[in-house]
């Protein structure tokens, strides 16, 4: 799950990591009360999206005056901002940060992610703040620094002083870097973080160590330990197909394609999606039904898959290990009489009775595309797309 | 001789009075497999399948001898499981458990990381040799027994490799889902190892996906091993878009890493025979032993 930047500094707040005095605004009255209360001068308007890039794509100005606050809040708001992780359709901005300007010397990056080779969180900084790190770390990466966190001590104190020393700190920023960086992990192990970077990690010109960002991700599969955080979910950052998917425990990410498909497994699916493409189509989405794919996850993955209009064909792929294939056939069968589906579909049933499965098919009175492998399945829902004969 | 999972598995399952233990319990006994207890906190003393219910994996240990568990229990107290098997002195723990936090995993690898026990999964099919032992969830009647041994990081993508094998005249050694998380236990690596040294394995099917750097690891170890057994590999997400995960926690490809396309390339370099077509791998398995 991933959060807005104001909701990370509010985490980071409520865990004594310094960051720059701020307030979230959902209008422009808002924005400009949230800049009477700061009582300065300068202060800066940041667009609230998941995505990354925002200064790039006009999402965060700096603002000298009220007036400016009003001009800049105005401009973002509602502006659909394109990033180089948004995509080219962008996201629309529904929520400001308005924050104190900060006196920056030095900007740094400070992350910690998960290292699945060494099976151990890493602790990552570098000098080379405010750029994108994925390109320190592909052109440079001798400026990436690492402290792996042994799990049972977490990051220690000496850790710490290491990397800000690593940082090119000295004197009083030392104490501070080390400072945020204990906290930082704190809140990161304490939250069950997937992800949690700092870009730019700054050094003030009076010597402090300041988050002037803040990026949270959090391990899905530990949120039923932090219940609170869903409070700060926000459904309109994510694509509505895969929302209504996903209460109905199914599991859907929307592509660019024309040929859906409905697969049980992961990594079938993803194999299905390449077959798809292998044989000249466009996978339109990846759905995996899970273990269970009875009439109603099935009708459930029809009316998800046919809410994209670009969707031609359907392939449905199952292979039925603890799934009886006759039982998704029947699925199948009922699903199509409860939803209207007027585009081809191609079924392959493979594993614990696909027999009985083919024969419920053949004898059904609705219009099926029978396929008897993986590669005939997916030959014959590209051309049905393209037209290519059945 | 099969790896991991055979005649001599004397096997306990942690979680076997819930729903899913009982379940994929019952069709581990039928398939043969030597079940010799379970474990469920506070019900030591019952029965269960035809066999008795402990309090700890310790007590079960000391009256069954087990030597292997296979977790069933939710994901909350599923590191626990795995940690209270581990110090039990088992042999090898197989966690079939789809969504263990992260960081639960981080602390588990780290505690048995010098420990003999060796842990297959989390969020995995588990390990089964035909005809002789099945530990896990996958369908038992569509494997054979036979020369090739087949690791994966999928569950219903291995039935498929298996399936084609089978129709392909090849039977399996050993098939093991090492799960599709990003930490586990047991890596390609391992089960190259074992694979390598098993005289009745003479191929290998490899299956990986995106995220992460496990293959392209696997491959460096073919190189500096001089690997010869033949194996076919195929790598799932070919045509997923960064930044998503694709269903397994795993399968992400973060940072502009873990692409299928980085994948590929260093399985080819290693020698690999890498099918772009999932409907291949059996196929090729097939020409691969024949022609060596």
């Amino acid at each position: 799950m991933k959060i807005h930047e104001y909701q990370a500094k509010e985490l980071f707040r409520q865990n004594n990591v310094s960051v720059p005095e701020g307030a979230v605004a959902f209008s422009l009255e808002e924005a400009l009360t949230a800049y009477d209360r700061l009582n300065v001068k300068t202060a800066v308007v940041k667009a609230q999206i998941h995505a990354g890039g925002r200064g790039k794509g006009g999402g965060v100005k700096l603002a000298h005056s009220r007036d400016e606050v009003k001009t800049h809040a105005e401009e973002i708001l509602g502006m659909n901002l394109v990033t180089h992780q948004t995509g080219p359709s962008g996201k629309e901005v529904q929520r400001l940060l308005i924050e104190s300007g900060v006196d920056i010397a030095r900007e740094c990056y400070a992350g910690i992610v998960l290292d699945r080779a060494e099976k151990q969180f890493v602790f990552m900084v570098s000098t080379e703040g405010g750029v994108e790190i994925e390109k320190v770390a592909a052109e440079t990466p001798e400026k990436i620094i690492k402290e792996w966190i042994d799990p049972e001590k977490g990051l220690t104190e000496d850790q710490a002083r290491n990397l800000a020393i690593a940082l090119e700190m000295t004197g009083t920023q030392i104490d501070s870097a080390v400072e945020i960086f204990l906290a930082v992990w704190k809140v990161f192990i304490e939250h069950d973080c997937s992800l949690l970077e700092i870009n730019p990690l700054v050094v003030t010109g009076d010597d402090n160590v300041m988050a002037l960002d803040a990026k949270m991700n959090f391990d899905d599969n530990g949120l039923f330990r932090h219940k609170e955080l869903l409070d700060y979910k926000d459904e309109s950052e994510e694509d509505a197909a895969e929302l209504e998917a996903s209460k109905y425990q199914l599991n859907y990410i929307k592509l660019d394609g024309n040929v859906g498909c409905m697969v049980n497994g992961a990594g079938l699916a993803m194999g299905t999606m390449d077959i798809i493409k292998l044989y000249g189509g466009e996978p339109a989405n990846f759905l995996d039904v899970g273990g269970v794919a009875n009439a109603e996850t099935v009708a459930n993955g029809f009316r998800i898959i046919l809410s994209d209009p670009n969707v031609k064909s359907i392939l449905i792929n199952i292979f039925g290990g603890i799934v009886r294939c006759d039982r998704v056939a029947q699925g199948v069968i009922d699903a199509m009489d409860t939803v209207n589906v007027s585009i081809p579909v191609v079924v392959r049933l493979e594993g614990t009775n696909a027999k009985q499965a083919a024969e419920l098919l053949e004898n059904s009175s609705l219009e099926f595309l029978v396929a008897t492998s993986l590669a005939d399945a997916a030959e014959k829902a590209v051309s049905a797309v393209t037209g290519g004969g059945l | 001789m099969s790896v991991l999972v055979g005649n001599n598995t004397r096997l306990i399952i942690q979680g076997i009075t819930g729903t899913e233990g009982s379940f994929h319990g019952s069709q581990i006994k039928e398939y043969g497999t030597n079940l010799v207890g379970g474990v469920t906190p506070r019900k030591g003393g019952q029965e269960a399948l035809g066999v008795p219910v402990f309090n700890s994996v310790q007590e079960a240990k000391a009256e069954t001898d087990c030597n292997t568990s296979v977790i069933f229990v939710p994901p909350a107290f599923a590191a626990g499981a795995v940690i209270e098997a581990v110090e039990a002195g088992l042999e090898l723990v197989i966690c079939i458990t789809e969504g263990i936090p992260a960081a639960d995993m981080v602390k588990v690898n780290h505690k048995i990381k010098d420990l003999p026990t060796r842990l297959v999964g989390p969020n995995c099919p588990g390990v089964i040799s035909p005809g002789k032992a099945k530990v896990g969830i996958m369908p038992g009647f569509i494997h054979e027994p036979g020369i090739i041994g087949v690791v994966s990081r999928s569950g219903t993508l291995t039935y498929e490799a298996v399936h084609q094998l089978v129709a392909a005249g090849l039977g399996q050694s050993t098939s093991v889902g090492i799960g599709g998380d990003p930490i586990i236990g047991t890596t390609f690596i391992d089960m190259l190892s074992l694979f390598a040294d098993d005289d009745e394995t003479e191929g290998i099917v490899m299956i990986g996906e995106i995220g992460g750097t496990a293959e392209e690891e696997a491959a460096q170890w073919v190189i500096d091993n001089n690997l010869q057994k033949p194996i076919v590999a195929f790598i799932a997400g070919q045509t997923a878009p960064p930044g998503r995960r694709m269903g397994h926690a795993g399968a992400i490809i973060a940072g502009g890493k873990g692409t299928a396309a980085e994948k590929v390339t260093s399985l080819e370099a290693a020698g690999i025979h890498v099918v772009k077509s999932p409907a291949d791998i059996g196929k090729a398995m097939a020409e691969a032993t024949n022609t060596k």
